[in-house]
Formats: structure tokens, C-alpha cells, sequence
């Protein structure tokens, strides 16, 4: 097996992977930086994301009230002082951005313009029309070219980390072109492998968020955590999933249900706003979690209207008008336009709540650290408890860049002290991961196939580990996700060709998604509470006395994994009341 | 919702077995609102996992799903089925070489991309703590068509000269070119024109415009490299023709 | 085994049949020989008014010739085709930003075909047709 020698590895070439890459070649020129990802950077998943970035940045705003609402937003299960560095770090990060060509929106003036979004109390989205994402992440990874010294390895699937006398120190890879295996030695390793949001039928995820990242480091001894809070997006079309930007509402869209009613007010989020003047923090400003909630109770309620593609509610725009609509939310047009055959100028487009992003991952701190020394994380595969238990929308696309940045710097820290590698003790653990795929490349008797287990663990955490969640219901799902990682051992390639197999990408990346599977669903079971994106039907209520803590979920092989609690860091703001009802309440 | 089966004609090539590529047909049941790229998952599902393409966004925005669609460069997610009555032909882009199937290599591509230097060049670097660079919303929108292209390379297959003289250094990559001389905080141009406003640039470019046909998210790769054309003529006007070289 | 990248000839003689955009393309380029050669016979033309009255005349009578006819005819269609294609062209080539706008492409193609209304009636009064 050839190895590569590099300084710092980072798996993922995406918003927090390239912003990584970019930090570490900006602050020193010699460091041997390997990029390696399974997609070419422009194909990340940063590029689907469509609203905007938040970022105090008017004179009306603060950093303490940007703190407040993520705080909040988050059902009090945000690191504090993470969020607090998050907030006075993300202006400087998205001017950095816009320094390095990113087309955001302007002003007359020529300052940077910022839109309203969900569980925002201040205007403080930045944006590029609505392809936000897109754009951050062409500007990054065009940005990410200048530099030598960044030498990216595209298409290569990260398998392994290499973990050697209690620190990582490289991971293994496959050229997906040739087929042949790689190891990478490296003094410091940054996993930016994005979310798992596939693990569920719906979701505006693409193909690729599979969790490789998550289930890499998972496995290697870094513990998971809060991986029970899944995000469910309000308005995602009903076929595809495809996301309808939180922008819609941030501009003015108004939800209702078959009757015409504007049903959050129904749900503390009232009361009603006048039309086409969205008030922040209020009705269709809600938070997801909430706004996906209430989807779900007007469900039971039979309030939903009946389309060929299952019970939706409608979003309406038809009021901001066709300037507006054409000028700041284009990408929303196409899409109901061409998928869904509504023209949203026109007509009130059938939406759904659709998953959207983890809120938990590999367990990291402020410095995006994880508890594995050499092994650093950012972006969605990462929790460093920003989020708590629900993200506020355009959080996300800052928190890459701030904690790109911030792993970067802490993996240069960390190889500064870090002693000579053992080589041979590097390649028996890369000979592991060639033992794992020729096994699973020799294997004939079995009778699983890869499109059957997925499709049977799509069905699982969408029945079970969904919007609303019950202990029959998760128990069965933790017992179900369990025979299915059992099955999956017994899985057979039909292709056992080198080039380009994707039979055998998609059967390692179903492999990753039942890891993350697992965490969800135990995770889920054990907190017996309702917070944030995590919501018991028989625990309706929030439980700071025994759950103000977060999950922390370890891997123990093919056994079920160890669950164990971290404490939540509170710093000044203690747990109180989530009031989006402008202030009514 | 409408049911129709639909007839694949989808191109294969293995490597391992393979000299030429050949044609497989496969028949799948499909909703009459799907894309060709939900027509291609099906039959990998439930038919042949064996057949090998690219895909993740489902929204054409990522750019991976590049493919020839009844001979023409298109995105599989989406092309709709309702506009193909008959059978599809599915073949990987061309004027790449073919790693696998549908899966062709795009290196040349993401080589010339980085000669054309699409990032934003300065002099006089402002700091970070002196806020953003002002720019009007005219000049954001100078340039931010050009901004729009996703790196899926039709217009790569869809360009003959590109297909005939492998150093063009080809629309998509001149149109981020022009995106970024374009940009009023760029000052970069200068540089750029080495590589531009060469026979291997804007020069090679003899406008046939199927760049701009099969774009698609309407980034107009021609109007880009014409107007190029057109300042650099100038550039050589002003260079040869006015006294002082234009200074 | 690994890689072995298939490698596509594009045909280096007979490309543009792959395509109706290529042929339109072709096309195009081929109305350049007509207006190339009408480019020739006019400087043919001032050659022989050079060369005095008589041969001068000879050309004109030799204008004449149906296969002269034949030829002004195919040059004309040739030319007509290539200014229109042209004319329809410079909206992609040159956009004009007012305000924050664009100006519509038709309104600049348009402006083309005004200016050619016009030369056409200037050429055609000095010519004293009228």
C-alpha cells in the first residue's frame, strides 16, 4: 500500500474543509497540507445550503443578542462559551469571505445587505441571493487554488483513521478511480466530512451525506454526541425534498393549512403578523423546530391539504410579488417551477417538513478538538454544541468557516508538540483496513443486499426516530438498527471491480450511516425529554434537572454502544422560556 | 400519478473487461415526473447495481450528474422524463476520457480552471478590521451571472473547438475568468491576460455559442469570451496604435 | 486491474454532423466564401476602371452573364444571412448596463438593424436610384 507522508489530513473538501485547508496554508507556507474527499470540492453538500450566513454586522445589532438567540434557539443545550467565541468570530469570517470574492448581496450604499431569518431577533443574514452555500463554497474552494501547497486528493473515500499510542495519526483512503489503497500519515488529522442526513428517505441531503466522517472517527474511539437532535426542515418540496430556503419566510411567505389559516399562531407563535411583513422571532420567523412541530400536530389534526405526494401545507408568496421573488429567491422559483410544476409568482407551493442537518456529531470543544489528541472536526460532522438542540437557521454556513478555521489552528498547535510517528505501527493499522476490504470483496455467501438494508433503515428512522418520538417506538428502533448492522456483515458485492465501484461505495457508506443510525436512535431513547428537535410524546416536557447535559455515545464494536453525559456549559444565560409570540407571552 | 415504463439505452464501459464501450438496455417503471437520474437509481436498485454514475444534489446545483442525454450535455437530475417519449440513450460527456460507465475524468478541466487564476487579486490588501469592500449592487450584478457556474462541464462537451484542440482552455473556466475581471474588487486582470487573451484563450473561441445552449444554470460562457475578445482588441489598439501605448 | 481510461476521437473532418448546432455553425462559416469572393470582384472592378474606359466596360457586360446573376444571387442570400446572424450575435458580445440593468438583447440587435436600414438608404441615393 503507498504512503503519503503530509502534515495535516483533512477529510472533506467542503465549506469547513476548504476553510481549513486555506487557514493552514495562510499561516504556514511549508505545512504539507493533504485534501482529501470522496466528491470534487465543488460537489460538497455546502453548495445546496440557500439562505444566508449570520453575522453581527448593523449598528442595531450585538454580539450579545446574536449569543441570546442561538442559545435560546437551541433549547439551552449550547455550549456557552463555544457560542460566545461563534458570534464575535463570525463577522470577521464572513468579511474574510467577502474579501476573498464571495457576491453577497448589497446595500445601495455598497455594505454588505442582510435579510430576516427563523429565531432571529435582528436582521443579521448575509446572503448571496439564494444560493448562499453555493456561492461560499465556490469562492472557498476557488480561493483554496492559489495555494500550492494544498495538495488535494479528489475522489479518494477516506476509510480508517490511523490511531497509534492513543493518538490519530493519518487515516486510510481508496482511489475511487483506480481502485488502490492509500495511507496517509499525518501529524494531525481534521475530519469536515459533513452530516448523515441519508440515513432518513427525506431529506434535502445530497447522495454524499452519508456520515463516512462521523462513523470514521466514531469508530476509532471519539465519542458521538447529541446525535438524537435531527433537524427537520419546515419547507422542503413534497416528491424530491428539495429545500425551499427558510428565506421564503425570512422575505414574507406565509404557511397555511387547507383552511387558509396561518396555523402557527396556534402553536405560541402567534399572534398573526399582517401579511408581507414578517415580524422577527414571531409566526413564520419561528425556529424549525417549532415551525416542523406544528406541521405534525396539524397532521393529526386533519388540517393538511391531500397532494399525489402525500399531506402538505402551503406556502405562500404569491404577495411579495414577481420582482422580489425573481430577485432574491430565484433558485426557489426553479425549483417548484421544474419539480413540483408550480409557478410560486402564481400559486401557494405544497410543502413539507423534510430532514436537514444533525445537530450532533464527533464531540469537539471551543478549539474543535475532539477527545482523540491529533483528531480535530468541523462543520455539520462535528458538534461542538453551537447548536444545542436545534440550529438556527444560517448559523451553519458561519459555523464552518469559524471552526474550519479555528481546527486549522489548533491542529498547528497540536503538531508542534507532537513526537515522531512509529511507522511500522502506522501500516499494521493500515493493513487492518485492507484486511476489512478484501473480506468484504472475498465475501460470496451472503444474502443481503446493500439498496435492501437501506432502504429497511430509511423506514426505521423515519417511523420511529421522526419528528415526534415515543420509548415504544425508539425501542423498536434500536433493536431494529442493531439486526440491521448485524445483516450488514453479511452483505455481498455484485461488482467486485476496482474502478469507480460505487456498489461497493454505496455498501461502506451504508455501513457509516447504520454507525450514526445507532447513535441517533440510542441517544433518543435514553433522553427521556423534550427539547429542541428531540420531542417525546411521553416526555412532553424539557428536564434540565436530569437532561441539561449532552449524550455522548461510544462505539464498542459489534456490541451495543456505551452511552455516557457531558454537562452543558452555562456561562450567563440559564434555561428559561423559548418565546417566539413577539413578546406576548 | 402517472406510471410509464421507460427504455435506457445506457453506456458501459469496464475497464477490466472492456476495449470499446458498448450499449445496455434496461426497461424501468418510473413516475412520469421523475428525471432521468431517479430513471438511472432505479436501475441501479433494483436491476444492476453494477452500473456506475455520479449524483448527490438532486437540485442541479453540485454539477456531478453531467451525462449525454439523447446526444445532447445535460444534468440527469435534471432532465425530466415527460419531455422524452421514446427510448433515452445515456452516454458519459464527451470529450472526456471515460473512467467507467458514466463516469468520465474532468483533471484537464480542474487544471485549466486553476491557470486562469479564479480568485480575487489585489495590490493594496484592505485589513479585515476595515469592514467590507463597497460594491453597488450595478456592480455586483457586473458580474454575478458569471458567478453562477457550477463546474458541471457541459459546456466543456457541448464546445467542438474543445473537442478538437485540447489546449483551449474552454468556456467555463475563460467565463470565471471573466467573472473575476469583472468584479470591481478585483485587480487582477492583468495577470489573467496572460493566459485570456492567448490562442490557447478567448482566441481559440470561434463562437459557436453551444456553450451557452446547454448551460444549465445560464451563465452565457460565449457572451463572456466575446466580451473579452472585444477588450483585448482594445487592449491591442491602445497598445500599437495610440501614442504613449494608451498609458 | 486499474485504470485505462477510454479515450473518444472526436472525427477531425466530419464533427459538425454530430450535431444541428455544429451544421448551423458551418454554415455560417461558409457564408464568409460568398462574401470574400463578392470582396474580390470588387477589387477586380476597380482594377479594371484602372485600366480605362474599355475595360471597365468589358466587366460590366461581363456582370451580365446568367452565371454572374447566379452568382450576385447566392452572395446576397449569403450575405443577407451572415449580417442577420451577425446582427442577432452582438447582443451576447456586447451587453450594455444602464442603472442596474441590462438593456434588453433585442433592443441592441435591434439598433443594428435600424443603422443597416439606414447606410442601405444612403448607398441606395447616392447610387441615384431615387
Amino acid at each position: 500500500m503507498e504512503t503519503i507522508q503530509t502534515d495535516v489530513a483533512i477529510i472533506g473538501a467542503g465549506g469547513a474543509g476548504l476553510r481549513a485547508a486555506i487557514a493552514l496554508a495562510e499561516t504556514d507556507p511549508k505545512l504539507r497540507i493533504a485534501l482529501i474527499s470522496k466528491v470534487y470540492p465543488m460537489r460538497s453538500h455546502t453548495c445546496a445550503a440557500e439562505g444566508g450566513a449570520a453575522g453581527v454586522i448593523k449598528p442595531d445589532d450585538s454580539f450579545d443578542i446574536h449569543f441570546d438567540d442561538t442559545v435560546g434557539g437551541g433549547d439551552w443545550l449550547s455550549d456557552q462559551d463555544c457560542v460566545e467565541y461563534f458570534v464575535h468570530e463570525a463577522p470577521k469570517e464572513l468579511l474574510q469571505l467577502e474579501h476573498w470574492g464571495c457576491p453577497w448581496n448589497r446595500e445601495p450604499d455598497g455594505s454588505v445587505a442582510v435579510r430576516p431569518f427563523g429565531g432571529m431577533k435582528k436582521k443579521r443574514t448575509w446572503f448571496a441571493a439564494d444560493k448562499s452555500g453555493f456561492h461560499i463554497l465556490h469562492t472557498l474552494f476557488q480561493t483554496s487554488l492559489q495555494f500550492d501547497s494544498i495538495k488535494r486528493y479528489d475522489e479518494y473515500f477516506a476509510l480508517d483513521l490511523l490511531v497509534d499510542a492513543g493518538r490519530c495519526q493519518g487515516l486510510t483512503a481508496m482511489d475511487m478511480r483506480s481502485g488502490q489503497l492509500r495511507q496517509f500519515h499525518a501529524r494531525a488529522v481534521i475530519i469536515a466530512g459533513g452530516g448523515a442526513g441519508r440515513m432518513f428517505p427525506f431529506t434535502t441531503n445530497g447522495a454524499i451525506k452519508t456520515g463516512d466522517g462521523m462513523a470514521m472517527a466514531y469508530r476509532a474511539g471519539a465519542p458521538l454526541k447529541d446525535m438524537e437532535f435531527v433537524q427537520y426542515h419546515p419547507t422542503g418540496l413534497p416528491n424530491t425534498g428539495s429545500l425551499l430556503t427558510e428565506a421564503c419566510r425570512g422575505e414574507g411567505g406565509i404557511l397555511v393549512n387547507k383552511h387558509g389559516r396561518r396555523y402557527l399562531q396556534d402553536y405560541g407563535m402567534g399572534p398573526e403578523t399582517p401579511v408581507g411583513q414578517p415580524q422577527l422571532k414571531t409566526m413564520e420567523l419561528g425556529p424549525r423546530d417549532r415551525v416542523s412541530q406544528a406541521y405534525w400536530h396539524e397532521l393529526q389534526k386533519g388540517n393538511t391539504v391531500t397532494t399525489p405526494w402525500g399531506e402538505c401545507v402551503l406556502l405562500d408568496m404569491r404577495h411579495l410579488g414577481t420582482k422580489k421573488i425573481n430577485e432574491r429567491l430565484p433558485l426557489v422559483r426553479e425549483l417548484a417551477e421544474s419539480y413540483l410544476g408550480v409557478d410560486i409568482v402564481k400559486d401557494p407551493v405544497p410543502i413539507r417538513p423534510v430532514v436537514h442537518y444533525m445537530m450532533g456529531g464527533i464531540s469537539t470543544n471551543t478549539q474543535a478538538a475532539t477527545p482523540l489528541p491529533g483528531l480535530f472536526a468541523a462543520g455539520e460532522c462535528a458538534c461542538v454544541s453551537l447548536n444545542g438542540a436545534n440550529r438556527l437557521g444560517s448559523n451553519s454556513l458561519v459555523e464552518l468557516l469559524v471552526f474550519g478555521r479555528r481546527a486549522a489552528l489548533s491542529a498547528i498547535e497540536h503538531i508542534e508538540k507532537t513526537p515522531a510517528a512509529n511507522t511500522a505501527a502506522l501500516e499494521a493499522c493500515a493493513d487492518q483496513t485492507q484486511q476489512r476490504i478484501r473480506a468484504l470483496f472475498s465475501r460470496t455467501a451472503g444474502t443481503e443486499s446493500v439498496a435492501g438494508l437501506r432502504k429497511e433503515m430509511m423506514t426505521t428512522m423515519e417511523e420511529h426516530a421522526g419528528i415526534y418520538r415515543t420509548e415504544a417506538g425508539l425501542q423498536a428502533a434500536v433493536a431494529r438498527i442493531h439486526e440491521l448492522r448485524e445483516r450488514y456483515r453479511r452483505v455481498v458485492l455484485t461488482d467486485r471491480t476496482n474502478v469507480y465501484n460505487t456498489d461497493l461505495f454505496q455498501t461502506l457508506e451504508l455501513g457509516s450511516m447504520l454507525d450514526c443510525a445507532e447513535a441517533v436512535t440510542v441517544g433518543a431513547l435514553a433522553r427521556k425529554e423534550s427539547r429542541g428537535a428531540h420531542q417525546r410524546l411521553d416526555f412532553p416536557e424539557r428536564d434540565d434537572k436530569n437532561f441539561l447535559r449532552h449524550t455522548m455515545v461510544y462505539h464498542q464494536g459489534a456490541d451495543a454502544p456505551r452511552i455516557d453525559y457531558l454537562d452543558v456549559v452555562i456561562t450567563r444565560s440559564q434555561p428559561g422560556i423559548r418565546d417566539y409570540s413577539g413578546g406576548h407571552q | 400519478m402517472k406510471e410509464r415504463l421507460i427504455r435506457l439505452e445506457v453506456f458501459r464501459y469496464n475497464p477490466d473487461t472492456d476495449t470499446e464501450g458498448h450499449y445496455q438496455h434496461y426497461e424501468v417503471s418510473c413516475l412520469e415526473e421523475w428525471v432521468v437520474l431517479d430513471a438511472l437509481n432505479k436501475v441501479k436498485e433494483t436491476l444492476d447495481p453494477t452500473l456506475n454514475f455520479r449524483w448527490s444534489c438532486h437540485m442541479a446545483v453540485c454539477g456531478s450528474c453531467g451525462m449525454m442525454i439523447n446526444g445532447e450535455p445535460r444534468l440527469a437530475c435534471h432532465t425530466f422524463l415527460r419531455n422524452y417519449p421514446g427510448t433515452i440513450r445515456v452516454e458519459p460527456l464527451v470529450h472526456f476520457p471515460v473512467e467507467r460507465d458514466l463516469v468520465t475524468a474532468p483533471d484537464d478541466f480542474m487544471e485549466k480552471l486553476k491557470r486562469v487564476k479564479p480568485w480575487i487579486i489585489r495590490k493594496d490588501k484592505q485589513p479585515i478590521e476595515q469592514g467590507e469592500y463597497r460594491q453597488t449592487p450595478k456592480e455586483l450584478l457586473r458580474f454575478r451571472q458569471y458567478a453562477m457556474c457550477i463546474n458541471c462541464t457541459l459546456c466543456y462537451a457541448a464546445c467542438p473547438e474543445y473537442g478538437l484542440t485540447r489546449h483551449f482552455i474552454g468556456p467555463a473556466a475563460l467565463a470565471l475568468a471573466h467573472r473575476y475581471n469583472q468584479d470591481s474588487r478585483d485587480q487582477g486582470r492583468d495577470e489573467r491576460q496572460e493566459v485570456v487573451a492567448t490562442k490557447e484563450g478567448v482566441w481559440e473561441c470561434t463562437f459557436v455559442g453551444a456553450c451557452s445552449e446547454v448551460c444549465p444554470v445560464h451563465v452565457d460562457p460565449a457572451s463572456a469570451l466575446q466580451q473579452m475578445k472585444i477588450a483585448s482588441s482594445f487592449d491591442w489598439i491602445k497598445e500599437h496604435l495610440l501614442p504613449g501605448g494608451g498609458k | 486491474m486499474s485504470r485505462k481510461p477510454l479515450i473518444r476521437e472526436v472525427p477531425p473532418t466530419t464533427w459538425y454532423f454530430r450535431h444541428p448546432r455544429y451544421l448551423r455553425y458551418m454554415s455560417r462559416e461558409i457564408t464568409s466564401l460568398f462574401v470574400g469572393a463578392y470582396c474580390v470582384l470588387l477589387v477586380c472592378g476597380l482594377g479594371a476602371l484602372a485600366d480605362g474606359k474599355e475595360s471597365y466596360e468589358a466587366f460590366l457586360l461581363a456582370l451580365q452573364s446568367p452565371l454572374s446573376i447566379a452568382f450576385h444571387v447566392a452572395a446576397f442570400i449569403a450575405a443577407l444571412y451572415h449580417a442577420t446572424t451577425w446582427f442577432n450575435a452582438t447582443q451576447v458580445a456586447m451587453p450594455i448596463q444602464i442603472g442596474e440593468n441590462f438593456v434588453p438583447g433585442s433592443w441592441i440587435s435591434g439598433a443594428h438593424y435600424v443603422v443597416w436600414a439606414l447606410l442601405s438608404v444612403v448607398v441606395i441615393l447616392l447610387a441615384g436610384v431615387f
